[in-house]
C-alpha cells in the first residue's frame, strides 16, 4: 500500500467505527423508548387514572393512588427544593463571588450531583423514618429535594454569573441596594435559564426509584396524607414489574410509559425555553 | 494650575484626591479640580489616564470592589462625599451615571424608567405614568417609543437604548449626572442626538462627561480637565483649553501629537 492508500484506510476505518459506536448507543436508546412506547400504549386506558389498584386476581383497577402520590412528593420536593436552591445560588453568584466558601460550596454541590441516589435515600431513612416509626411521604419528598437541591443550586448560580457585569452596575448606579439590584433585574435577566433548570431538575428527580423505596415508600390504597406511606409510579413501577402477574406487568408499563413521557416533554420544554431564550 | 474663580457655584469640589485600586495600583494622583453647576465638564486624556477612575469616585461605584482606597475630599453640597458613613444608596439616586455601552435592563421600556421611581418609592401607576413620560421627553425619546412603551427595551436601536438610559438616570431627579463615554458604542448621528441633549439637560442637571473624542469635548463642555497618568495636568474652560492651553503636555495632546 501506498502512504496515501494507508492514509484513506485509515481515514475510512476511523469514520466507520465511530459511526457504528453512534448507531449503537443509539439504537439501545430507541429500543428501550421504543419498547416502552408500544407495551405502555396497549396497557393505557382511562381505568388507569381513575380507579386504584384491586386484589391481584381481579380485573381491572388502576393507578389513581401512584399518580397522586407521585404529584405530591414530586411537588412537595420541588417546594422544598427550589428555594433553597435558588437562594444558595444566588449567594454563590452574588454574596460569595470570588470568595473561597463560594468555591467551596460549588465543588460539594459538584459530588453531591454524582452522589447514588440511594445513599440519599439511606440517609434519609435513618434520620428521618427510622425515628418516626413508619415510612411517610415527607420523607420521600425530602429525598428528591436533597437530590434536586445541588442541580438548581449549580444551574442559578451559572446563570446568575452569566447576566453581564455592567448591568448590577447600572442598577447600583441609580441608587438600588443590592437586593433589588438582584431581585429585579439579574434575576429578570437569568430568569430563562434559572427555570430551565428547575425543570430539568424536576426531570431528574420525578424518575428516581431508590430512594423513594426508603423512604415513602408504597401503598394499596388511595392516599394524599404525606406523614404515611404514599404510593409513587416509580416504586410502583418496580413492584408490579417484579410481581407474578400479568396485569401488573401491564400496568407497569403503561406507568413507565407516562413518567417517561412526563419526563420528556420537561426536558423539551426546557429546551425550547433555551432556544427561545437565546434566539 | 490655578482655575479663576468666576461667580459659578460650585456644585462637586475635589481636593487633593488620591485613588488606588487593590493591589496598590495608584490610579489617580492629587487631585484638584471644582465642578460646577449647571454647567458640562469635560475629562479627556489617554487611554489609562484615570479619568474614567476619576468619573468613579463621584457616586463611589469603586465600593463594589473590594480593596479600593480613596484619599482626600470629594465636596458634594457641604459634605464630604469620601468620608466614612456615607450612604452610599443615597449619593448615587442623587448623582447619576450613564455607561459607555448602553445598559438597558431586561424589562419593558416603561418598566426600565420605573424601576428607579420605584426604588424611590414611588408605586402609584399614574404618577409613575406621568414621570416615565416626562423622562422619556428629557432624553427626547418620547416620540419614537411613545406607541411601544411596553415592548422590550432591548427592541430598541443602541442610540435609542442609551437615551433610555439617559431617560431613566433623570427619571429619578439626580443633580449630577456622570457621563462615561457615553457615545463611543453608537453612530455618529445618535451622538449627535446625544450631544444635543447634554446642552438642554445642564439647565437643570450638572454634568461631568468623560470622553475619549477631543472634538466632543470641545464641542459639548464648558470646562474641560486633561488627565495624564493620574494626575490632572491642566483644568480650566474648555475653550482655553483648546485655543490656548497653559501647560505644553495640553497643547501636545489637544494637537493630536500624542495619545
Amino acid at each position: 500500500m501506498t502512504r496515501e492508500q494507508l492514509r484513506k484506510a485509515e481515514g475510512f476505518a476511523a469514520l466507520l467505527l465511530s459511526t457504528l459506536a453512534a448507531f449503537l448507543g443509539l439504537f439501545w436508546l430507541v429500543f428501550i423508548l421504543g419498547d416502552v412506547l408500544v407495551h405502555g400504549i396497549k396497557a393505557l386506558n382511562l381505568s388507569l387514572f381513575v380507579n386504584d389498584p384491586v386484589p391481584p386476581g381481579v380485573e381491572g383497577g388502576g393507578l389513581r393512588n401512584a399518580f397522586v402520590g407521585q404529584l405530591l412528593i414530586t411537588v412537595g420536593a420541588t417546594l422544598m427544593g427550589v428555594p433553597v436552591g435558588v437562594l444558595g445560588g444566588t449567594f454563590l453568584a452574588e454574596y460569595a463571588r470570588g470568595r473561597k466558601i463560594a468555591r467551596f460550596i460549588s465543588i460539594l454541590a459538584d459530588i453531591m450531583v454524582s452522589v447514588p441516589s440511594i445513599v440519599i435515600g439511606t440517609f434519609i431513612y435513618a434520620s428521618l423514618v427510622k425515628p418516626i416509626g413508619h415510612f411517610n411521604g415527607w420523607a420521600g419528598a425530602i429525598a428528591l429535594s436533597i437530590i434536586m437541591i445541588p442541580v438548581v443550586l449549580r444551574t442559578t448560580e451559572d446563570m446568575l454569573s452569566l447576566v453581564p457585569w455592567t448591568l448590577r452596575e447600572a442598577a447600583f448606579a441609580l441608587g438600588a441596594p443590592y437586593y433589588q439590584v438582584i431581585t429585579k433585574v439579574v434575576y429578570r435577566g437569568a430568569a430563562t435559564g434559572i427555570l430551565t433548570g428547575i425543570l430539568l431538575s424536576i426531570a431528574r428527580v420525578a424518575g428516581e426509584t431508590a430512594p423513594l423505596l426508603f423512604t415513602s415508600f408504597n401503598n394499596s390504597f388511595f392516599s394524599v396524607n404525606m406523614g404515611q406511606p404514599i404510593a409513587s409510579l416509580t416504586v410502583t413501577i418496580f413492584q408490579y414489574a417484579m410481581g407474578p402477574y400479568e396485569n401488573w406487568h401491564e400496568q407497569a408499563w403503561a406507568a413507565a410509559f407516562v413518567i417517561t413521557i412526563f419526563i420528556l416533554l420537561l426536558t423539551i420544554t426546557g429546551r425550547i425555553i433555551i432556544k427561545w431564550r437565546y434566539k | 494650575m490655578e482655575v479663576q474663580i468666576v461667580a459659578e457655584t460650585v456644585e462637586l469640589e475635589v481636593r487633593r484626591l488620591d485613588f488606588s485600586y487593590a493591589g496598590n495600583i495608584h490610579a489617580l494622583k492629587k487631585i484638584n479640580l471644582s465642578v460646577y453647576k449647571n454647567s458640562v465638564t469635560a475629562l479627556i486624556g489617554p487611554s489609562g489616564c484615570g479619568k474614567t477612575t476619576m468619573l468613579r469616585c463621584f457616586n463611589r461605584m469603586h465600593d463594589l470592589y473590594p480593596g479600593n482606597k480613596y484619599e482626600g475630599e470629594i465636596m458634594f453640597q457641604g459634605k464630604n462625599i469620601l468620608a466614612d458613613g456615607t450612604d452610599h444608596i443615597n449619593l448615587r439616586s442623587r448623582i447619576g451615571m450613564v455607561f459607555q455601552k448602553p445598559t438597558p435592563f431586561p424589562m419593558s421600556i416603561f418598566d426600565n424608567i420605573a424601576y428607579g421611581l420605584k426604588l424611590k418609592g414611588i408605586t402609584k401607576r399614574s404618577n409613575l405614568s406621568e414621570k416615565v413620560e416626562r423622562a422619556l421627553h428629557h432624553s427626547a425619546l418620547w416620540d419614537e417609543v411613545k406607541d411601544k412603551l411596553h415592548a422590550s427595551a432591548y427592541e430598541l436601536s443602541g442610540g435609542q437604548q442609551q437615551r433610555l438610559v439617559i431617560a431613566r438616570a433623570l427619571a429619578v431627579n439626580p443633580e449630577v449626572l456622570l457621563f462615561d463615554e457615553p457615545t463611543s458604542a453608537l453612530d455618529p448621528i445618535s451622538t449627535a442626538k446625544i450631544e444635543e441633549l447634554t446642552e438642554t439637560l445642564k439647565k437643570e442637571v450638572t454634568i461631568v462627561i468623560v470622553t475619549h473624542n477631543m472634538q466632543q469635548a470641545a464641542r459639548i463642555s464648558d470646562w474641560t480637565g486633561f488627565l495624564m497618568l493620574g494626575e490632572l495636568i491642566e483644568y480650566d474652560r474648555t475653550d482655553k483649553i483648546f485655543t490656548a492651553p497653559s501647560e505644553k503636555l495640553t497643547e501636545d495632546y489637544v494637537t493630536g501629537r500624542f495619545g
